[in-house]
């Protein structure tokens, strides 16, 4: 109670806030409508109309709450109205990028502690690569992988994604298959192990605990990825193309139900990420 | 054909020469240098390669020449687009936005209440996907830069603000009693030792922010934007399958990160000296 108390003050102010400014931000277009009509209302009649418009420039929380309830519970899953349905392309290819970030980031990771020149020579591009805006290359990527022939809009995404993901991946994993001290490779060296005995009983499990952590961030931003690649790139599943409709079509209830739905697609994945994270640590041994 | 073997060729050998220079003088300071630019520069001559030996159409890559023709040729529009998106755009909204952090964290630092509440609020929205907001940032703000600036205000604020709190906490309690012991009020023991302690967590939150502002600039311009700016040309000149323009305002985005970044961490460098991490 003690933690949740101060959450909750603070979660109940951001709604309160909400509202005001739903109200403030929605009642210029009540008074336009009332001039229009010749009629003079008071605020007592705008703030209920603020609460009930169809294109409110800034939808009230209920509003939002009821459109995200009709796309996930309205519609069968399989409709392409449902926002269960999006959702699942946009987790679809999240986990398609993840993969990828993690298989890229630890590879990279592995062959970097093993060879001094790569860590020379790709390490600093590693680091430039991520001050680059990928979203200015998803058009990009869109266009190219469609003139090379590949139909599907997965892999750009999955490409975007595992852009984003692989880079915590590859930092950890440095660190964590560095950890081990001296004195725990110079105990391997007693027992003369090769290069691959050490790295599989001693490198590798040492890592573990890095990994798990780096997990966390690279799933938020795998999510990232996904959702920046299926904006600008036309797609027309998945949640940011839900956004891009709702913005396209001027319908403001759909874009800020997709945008929740996104927050609770990344509250439920980093989530799941962490209790894995934990389960892991807990049967490494790992002091919590 | 003859080329792309080549530029194979090339490749090989500067690894080879790479992988002697970083296993005899891995320690040279020329050497740390050189060694990647080496890399950099071969994957270039192997992109010039691959494009010329094989005849890719310049619609799917252009060669590396022809995009540095393109730089060369209308530095006048590329530099229009970078004021537009990153002066006007990022920059005004990534200066508010750490801002607008800083102010908030001071605020929240006075109630541990607060903290409690909002800390774990701020994780959380740090993690969210908050281009999102990008399409109605733009329809509050209208095309011109002034939604660019909001949609980077947002993004910047929570990973600025969690790393602003997080810093403020840094400072050991030992030191804080130390300041206590010597009567320092609030405001001194923040100026004299737990703003200095923070340096390492705010230079890190600037960091991420950097990034982040670039990516925000330039998603929003894809939401609409005046008949300028990097993101909307490369939306544009996707369509028109003008992609050796498009590389050539992903050079200039890559250059203004990287410079960005640079900038930020060799100011990190000069304030943050007595860290860890800048001691070698």
């Amino acid at each position: 109670m003690r933690r949740l108390l101060p959450i909750l003050t603070v979660l109940a102010a951001i709604v309160a806030v909400w509202y005001a400014a739903a109200v403030w931000m929605n009642a210029t277009w009540v008074f336009d409508q009332a001039e229009r009509n010749g009629q003079v209302v008071t605020w007592a009649e705008v703030i209920p109309q603020t609460m009930a418009q169809d294109r409110p420039l800034l939808p009230p929380p209920h509003q939002v709450a009821a459109t995200l309830w009709k796309g996930v519970a309205g519609q069968a899953v399989t409709s392409k109205r449902s926002l269960v349905y999006h959702s699942f392309i946009t987790f679809r290819g999240t986990m398609m990028g993840f993969g990828l970030g993690i298989l890229f980031g630890v590879g990279l990771a592995i062959s970097i502690v093993r060879f001094r020149v790569m860590e020379m020579s790709v390490m600093p591009w590693a680091i430039i690569s991520q001050t680059v805006p990928i979203v200015a290359l998803a058009p990009m990527i869109l266009a190219v992988s469609f003139q090379l022939g590949i139909e599907s809009r997965e892999v750009p995404k999955a490409i975007i994604s595992a852009y984003l993901s692989f880079f915590p991946v590859l930092v950890s994993m440095v660190k964590g298959l560095r950890s081990p001290d001296a004195a725990q490779l110079d105990l391997l060296r007693t027992y003369s192990a090769s290069d691959p005995q050490t790295f599989w009983k001693l490198r590798l499990p040492a890592s573990l605990p890095y990994f798990f952590a780096s997990l966390k961030v690279a799933i938020a931003a795998a999510l990232v990825g996904t959702i920046v690649g299926e904006l600008p790139t036309g797609a027309i599943e998945g949640l940011g193309a839900r956004m891009l409709i709702g913005s396209q079509f001027g319908e403001p209830l759909i874009m800020w139900a997709s945008l929740v739905a996104a927050a609770l697609l990344a509250g439920v994945l980093i989530v799941a990420v962490g209790l894995v994270e934990r389960a892991a640590n807990r049967r490494m041994g790992v002091r919590a | 054909m003859s080329v792309l073997a080549l530029a194979v060729v090339f490749w090989l050998c500067a690894w080879a020469l790479s992988a002697w220079l970083a296993n005899r003088h891995g320690r040279n300071r020329a050497v740390r240098l050189l060694v990647p630019v080496l890399f950099g520069f071969t994957l270039l001559v192997l992109w010039e390669g691959l494009v010329r030996g094989l005849q890719v159409p310049p619609v799917i890559l252009p060669a590396p020449t022809a995009i540095a023709a393109r730089l060369v040729s209308m530095p006048g529009v590329l530099w229009a687009d970078f004021v537009q998106t990153v002066l006007k755009g990022a920059l005004s909204g990534f200066v508010i936005g750490a801002l607008a952090a800083f102010v908030t964290a001071l605020v929240i630092d006075r109630s541990p209440f607060l903290q409690r509440g909002l800390l774990p609020i701020g994780n959380f929205v740090a993690a969210l996907p908050i281009v999102g907001l990008a399409p109605i940032l733009v329809m509050w703000f209208g095309f011109d830069w002034h939604s660019k600036a909001a949609v980077v205000v947002v993004m910047v604020f929570f990973p600025m603000l969690v790393n602003i709190v997080a810093g403020l906490q840094a400072s050991e309690r030992m030191q804080r009693d130390l300041m206590a012991t010597w009567g320092a009020s609030w405001a001194q023991a923040l100026v004299k030792l737990r703003l200095p302690a923070a340096m390492p967590f705010i230079f890190n939150g600037l960091k991420i922010s950097a990034t982040l502002a670039l990516i925000g600039a330039i998603v929003a311009e894809y939401f609409g934007s005046p008949i300028v700016g990097m993101g909307f040309r490369i939306s544009t000149e996707v369509g028109r399958l003008g992609l050796d323009i498009v590389w050539a305002e992903i050079v200039v985005a890559a250059v203004v990160g990287s410079a960005l970044y640079g900038l930020i961490a060799l100011v990190e460098k000069a304030v943050t000296f007595w860290h860890p991490s800048q001691r070698h």
